[in-house]
């Protein structure tokens, strides 16, 4: 039938008039409803912007016309190291996401393109780590962290985050699509094993990567319970944690003013998103992360 | 040249187990290890200063089933589960055919129903504390309109545990929308023009051709689902504590609280055997039965 259509002939049931008002209708109906879930679902979003420029009684009492101000802002950024919290917060995705990125692209590499036994036994063990949780193991893994020295640092927090199941099986299935002529094209050549990992494999995996690496930094951006476990210093505490304290009801701070703390802590990634935000989903897409 | 082949077979393993090896290393740092000496951990007492630990084989397990807390929580994790699975799913599903068909200003629908995913939980956590707190918040402000009395959600033992999972599936469904919009674009749309041309009705349509078709998606997604079932607990440190009265802990809470409050780690010990045994159930579920039928290779 699909041939009928691709052949241009005009086929006769398009013809039929009973169909002019209801997909209208029914357009129309998707439309509401997607809007307003799409409204509901922005709405805390949007309210939280709104209060976080305005003063507490404005925000508490809905009023539409309360002057914007910007003294949240000023009274939330003094009353914690943000910067420091942020720095902090910069520096453990960055040590998550290169470390990740090692480790994955050689293991994902190694089950992608090496023959040798046990490797599909091994294969399984690792992708029982998506099961393990890193979140679940907090006692024990507070115990290895310390033993090793790591306690109340950036790799502290982010080591056991390196060797991610889910990338390397990411990356394996990514490895796996390449072409083995190409492979076989560069040995030719005279590449070494890392040759063909490095000029091969991992440009061909560029979607994939930037998919991983946008799903990481938002993940470790936004990670707080590992964090909070692993670190008792201002110096490590990265954003989430602060922000965590500085909210505390113990710390006596309005609504208005935690608001502005909220905003001003999710800024960065939120408007990294929005700026990218096709880049994003593309690259979710085109990754084929399923 | 049979030696070469078998120099060249050699080197191949070698280079295997090399590339493997920082994987492997972390993994039984951060992962293997920890899960045996929980499990060992969770047979020893708890020492204190008078009385060292001893072995006392399933005794932490007994006074775990004895706790009246451990009980609570593990209802609690059920209902919590029970509830945000299935709502995400359908929430997500709903999200993705709307943000896929050809309805105006879908770029802004898209958005929003996937930013509350890129905020931290701790935020998402401050932004609805405004909604929940009694009298002043948004929810009690709205309920007064229609000429509802106050309601403290977060304080009260039957509203707690809805208030937090409703910040769960706001947070995670924007997410799972993105993985069934990446497969309902893998869907050939002779399959809708077939449709049409048989008369089938758009309800068919999605029953009988678009939702077996996301089947593997639906089943990665659950999988998912039930994992952040288990870990996704930041938001109860900032809206509940677990409170009322124990009811809104969840189970990865009450380990932390054990832990790290009580310093009780033998039960910490085992209550986290008991859920790496309920994952590794969900694991051997998914990889050994639902992977036959969907495709990974």
């Amino acid at each position: 039938m699909s041939d009928a259509l691709k052949s241009g002939q005009a086929p006769l049931y398009v013809m039929a008039p009973k169909r002019s008002f209801r997909p209208r209708l029914t357009l129309a109906l998707d439309t509401f409803a997607a809007w307003t879930l799409a409204i509901v679902w922005i709405a805390p979003l949007l309210f939280a912007v709104w209060a976080a420029f305005h003063s507490t009684s404005d925000a508490v009492n809905f009023n539409l016309a309360g002057a914007w101000t910007l003294d949240n802002f000023r009274t939330a950024w003094d009353g914690a190291p943000w910067m420091r919290y942020f720095f902090n917060t910069f520096l453990l995705v960055s040590v998550v996401l290169a470390g990740q990125l090692v480790v994955t692209t050689l293991a994902g590499y190694a089950f992608a393109q090496f023959q040798f036994p046990g490797r599909d036994v091994l294969f399984i063990i690792v992708l029982l780590q998506l099961f393990i949780l890193p979140e679940v193991l907090i006692v024990e893994n507070y115990a290895m962290v310390s033993r090793l020295g790591m306690f109340d640092t950036v790799f502290g927090i982010g080591t056991p985050y390196w060797a991610s199941a889910f990338g390397i099986f990411l990356m394996r299935q990514a490895f796996k699509s390449v072409p083995k002529e190409l492979d076989e094209a560069a040995r030719i050549e005279g590449c070494s094993w890392f040759g063909v990992l490095w000029r091969v494999y991992v440009p061909s995996a560029k979607p994939t990567y930037l998919a991983y690496a946008l799903v990481s930094v938002s993940t470790h951006w936004n990670n707080f319970l590992w964090p909070l476990i692993v670190t008792n210093s201002e110096t490590t505490r990265p954003l989430t944690v602060g922000l965590s304290l500085f909210g505390a009801p113990e710390s006596g701070v309005n609504i208005s003013v935690i608001s502005a703390a909220t905003i001003m802590s999710i800024a960065p990634l939120l408007i990294a998103f929005l700026l990218f935000q096709r880049q994003f989903v593309q690259a979710f897409l085109r990754a084929g992360i399923k | 040249m049979n030696d070469l082949a078998r120099y060249e077979r050699r080197r191949r393993i070698m280079y295997g187990w090399m590339l493997l090896s920082p994987a492997l290393i972390l993994l039984s740092l951060f992962a293997f290890i920890p899960s045996a000496m929980t499990f060992w951990s969770s047979l020893f007492s708890r020492g204190t200063r008078r009385n060292p630990s001893e072995f006392v084989g399933a005794g932490n397990y007994d006074l775990l089933f004895a706790d009246p807390t451990f009980a609570k929580v593990v209802v609690n994790n059920l209902i919590y589960a029970g509830v945000t699975i299935p709502v995400s799913i359908i929430i997500a599903l709903a999200m993705a055919l709307w943000a896929n068909s050809k309805i105006p200003a879908r770029g802004f629908v898209r958005t929003a129903y996937f930013t509350p995913t890129i905020l931290p939980m701790i935020a998402a956590a401050n932004i609805w504390l405004f909604f929940y707190t009694p009298g002043l918040g948004v929810l009690d402000q709205i309920g007064a309109l229609f000429g509802f009395a106050s309601v403290n959600w977060l304080g009260r033992p039957e509203t707690a545990l809805w208030a937090v999972i409703i910040v769960t599936i706001w947070k995670e469904a924007g997410f799972f929308m993105i993985f069934y919009l990446a497969a309902l674009q893998t869907i050939p749309p002779d399959l809708k023009e077939a449709a049409d041309i048989e008369g089938a009705s758009r309800w068919t349509y999605t029953r009988r051709i678009v939702l077996p078709l996301l089947m593997p998606t639906t089943i990665f997604v659950a999988v998912n689902a039930l994992i952040n079932s288990v870990k996704l607990i930041d938001h109860l440190f900032i809206l509940t504590k677990g409170g009322p009265s124990d009811a809104s802990k969840l189970v990865l809470y009450y380990i932390w609280e054990l832990a790290f409050s009580y310093f009780d780690r033998p039960q910490a010990a085992a209550l986290t055997v008991m859920v790496l045994a309920v994952l590794g159930v969900t694991a051997a579920i998914k990889f050994i039965i639902l992977d036959r039928r969907t495709h990974y290779q």
